[in-house]
């Protein structure tokens, strides 16, 4: 059983970290909390299922086309709604949640209820330690270590990246120094859609494809960032793998409730911030952001 | 200058309400609400089953009601239930009130048809359920007959029976278990979303698997929830069990991740049990083709229930592309209201209503009798050899075949002519040899 949760655990934690990177960075840079996350994924999935299934491209291909244009629809989004509202913190989550419903009946009328399918990039199972575990799976993970080591590159070695973390420490000090902050704020929104679209790609192929499969992922994105710390990537990371591991826990303890395992991985996190309200990693002072 | 407006409002309205096509008559025609979620399959398929009815119905005259023949309108009522009940109360509101139609055929979720069987009931206009199975709806009928005498039962058969179904097909199963594979003990995991048939199959698995005979071990009960997007850690666990057959229960979305994961994963163990999405023909592309080898219960299939059977089921795929499931059985409740409207020879709620009672209907999924009103659960589908049976159907290949009543007619002596053996997965076959 030790292995079937360390194994179980980890994939279910490399799922969660992946969907909750780029909510963890838009946060981060520029303090917008963006509900639409999970619909951007949402998104992704179904142009890879239309490139896939109505196009011919295979998965690869309708994956790489997919993050495109779903990053290009994240930019657009941002220009013409969320940054004339970026300073109102109630207008932002009330305007993303608006969006994410705007795409959820949008795609309800194009493709209507019906549950598709995404394909896999590599298809098939292999065993460890006695568990089986799809390829897709494990794929998932390595592309979070991929991810999370890109941003940290990006953010600790590029000047983009270091322009992005000024402006995430101080706006206006970043803007004095020469920094366009609207630009910054512009450049992570992609980035963090572009990682909710590879989101999409990867994970896909895992669950379902249907037009309300964006609110159930958002609950426990926002778990984890909030347990994490909201901002802190590092946080994010971390709190996937505790949440991760107490759903898996429970599936296994207590299979004949597992149906409350989230709620359980819930009251996990409610209890942390009883004691630690800023988070695992979250800062109660802004000038401790690194 | 008031009294003549009120005068002028009365007058208008008195019009407005003569006006022709408002309300029922033996010049107009005969209007059938059909209720569902709309933009779900599920309500997809009460209209396509109660259109075709009604167009077959129409093109071959209409229905005798006395000495007029009048056509059938049908009426498309979005009760959007499995989101919302309030929106599927409104809906029934709706229909009943402002497009005033005579009867109605329909509903899907059993909390929204609760709530839209009191709505119909109180407004005396008969409702053929089509989609919920809660046996509540019957006995309703038992405690309160003058109001709820309205609601029958089309399809499906009652949550009991369903269970009672489950595991018969377990049975089946276990039997091909023991022949293919010569296990004598055989270990069964329960896999249910957390849902009210699946807490009684779990209840009746504690008494009805010990009955099964010696060498049956039940060796635990999963409960994901019904939206769950991830059943790893599940199937993980039941495979970790040893069990060679897992006995499901899905309604919701979690079917198809289910489905596609266990087959991915190829978990050692036959899955047998209900799984509504299993049912569709979009479950086969919504799952990769790893769903290939799930066995579910359902209603239709290619098979000779009926000499109605194939004929309906052949004529809904062309006409809309799908497999009919058990909500299109919109289809046989319209031919069964047209045959007791023609035998009460009146539209009146309370004639017609007796004449249901009689019903004796030999529709595309069996033969339909309603049960009296000196049971417990009147109006609720008569279950059993020489009546509905539901049937056990298996993705074989890319098809969808009948495994059950089995083959070999060890079930009552019932085999549907097109029926086919279970077929065990080739990787349980493979797994549990090489032990």
């Amino acid at each position: 059983m030790f292995a079937n949760i360390l194994i179980n655990g980890a994939i279910t934690a490399g799922i969660y970290a992946l969907l909750a990177l780029g909510f963890s960075l838009i946060f981060g840079v520029a303090k917008i909390i963006n509900l639409a996350h999970t619909a951007f994924y949402m998104l992704a999935a179904y142009f890879i299922f239309t490139f896939a299934y109505y196009l011919g491209l295979n998965a690869p291909l309708s994956a790489t086309a997919s993050i495109i244009i779903t990053t290009a629809i994240g930019v657009g989004t941002y220009k013409l709604v969320i940054e004339r509202i970026r300073e109102h913190e109630t207008a932002v989550l009330m305007i993303t949640i608006a969006l994410a419903l705007v795409f959820q009946e949008s795609i309800l009328l194009a493709f209507g209820s019906h549950f598709r399918s995404a394909p896999s990039f590599i298809s098939g199972h292999v065993e460890l330690l006695g568990v089986s575990v799809s390829i897709q799976h494990i794929l998932t993970f390595g592309v979070v270590l991929a991810c999370l080591l890109g941003i940290w590159i990006l953010l600790s070695k590029t000047k983009l990246g270091i322009a992005i973390r000024a402006v995430a420490q101080d706006r206006e000090i970043a803007n004095l120094v020469g920094i366009n902050v609207g630009t910054m704020c512009l450049i992570t929104m992609a980035i963090a859609v572009a990682l909710a679209a590879v989101a999409g790609a990867m994970v896909a192929p895992i669950w379902t494809i249907q037009p309300h499969m964006w609110m159930r992922p958002l609950v426990m994105v926002l778990a984890v960032v909030v347990l994490g710390g909201l901002g802190s990537l590092k946080g994010s990371f971390v709190a996937a793998f505790i949440l991760g591991y107490t759903v898996t826990l429970v599936v296994f303890l207590f299979p004949t409730v597992s149906f409350v395992k989230e709620a359980v991985a819930l009251a996990i996190m409610v209890a942390v911030l009883l004691i630690r309200p800023e988070g695992l990693f979250g800062v109660a002072f802004e000038e401790e952001r690194l | 200058m008031r009294r003549g407006l009120i005068a002028l409002l009365i007058v208008c309205l008195v019009a407005v309400a003569l006006i022709p096509g408002c309300q029922p008559g033996p010049e107009g025609t005969i209007k059938i609400g059909v209720i569902g979620p709309m933009t779900f399959i599920q309500g997809e398929q009460h209209w396509y089953g109660a259109k075709m009815a009604a167009d077959e119905i129409n093109e071959a005259g209409g229905i005798v009601v006395g000495n007029v023949t009048m056509p059938i309108e049908l009426v498309k009522a979005d009760s959007n239930e499995i989101l919302s009940v309030p929106d599927a109360a409104t809906a029934m509101e709706k229909v009943i009130t402002v497009d005033k139609v005579d009867f109605l055929v329909g509903g899907f979720r059993t909390e929204a048809v609760l709530a839209m069987q009191d709505i119909a009931c109180d407004n005396q206009k008969i409702f053929l359920g089509c989609g919920s199975a809660s046996k509540e709806q019957c006995t309703r009928v038992a405690e309160d007959y003058d109001r709820y005498k309205y609601w029958f039962r089309v399809t499906p058969i009652n949550d009991n029976l369903l269970v009672m179904d489950s595991f018969l097909m377990l049975d089946n199963v276990i039997s091909v278990v023991r022949d293919q594979l010569g296990i004598e003990n055989v270990k069964i995991a329960l896999l249910m979303e957390k849902a009210e048939v699946g807490d009684l199959i779990v209840l009746a698995s504690e008494h009805l698997v010990p009955a099964m005979g010696e060498g049956i071990e039940l060796v635990g009960a999963w409960r994901p929830s019904p939206t769950a997007t991830d059943v790893t850690a599940e199937l993980s666990a039941i495979k970790a069990s040893g069990a060679q057959i897992i006995l499901t229960y899905f309604s919701g979305p979690v079917g198809v991740v289910y489905a596609k994961q266990w087959g991915e994963l190829e978990i050692p163990a036959a899955s047998v049990g209900i799984n509504v999405e299993a049912q569709k023909m979009g479950f086969w592309d919504a799952t990769d083709g790893k769903g290939n080898y799930d066995d579910t219960l359902n209603t239709y299939a290619r098979i000779k229930q009926t000499d109605k059977t194939i004929p309906f089921y052949d004529k809904f795929i062309n006409e809309t592309g799908e497999f009919p499931t058990y909500t299109a059985g919109t289809y046989d409740a319209v031919y069964i209201l047209k045959e007791a409207i023609e035998r009460a020879g009146t539209l009146d709620a309370d004639a017609v209503v007796t004449e249901l009672e009689k019903t004796e209907y030999f529709g595309s999924a069996g033969r339909i009798v309603f049960t009296s009103t000196e049971t417990g659960n009147p109006h609720d589908l008569m279950w059993g050899a020489d009546y509905v049976t539901g049937i056990g159907t298996q993705w074989q290949d890319g098809e969808l075949l009948c495994v059950w009543p089995p083959v070999d007619g060890s079930w009552n002596g019932v085999v549907y002519e097109g029926t086919v053996p279970y077929k065990l997965p080739p990787w349980v076959i493979d797994y549990w040899k090489a032990k």
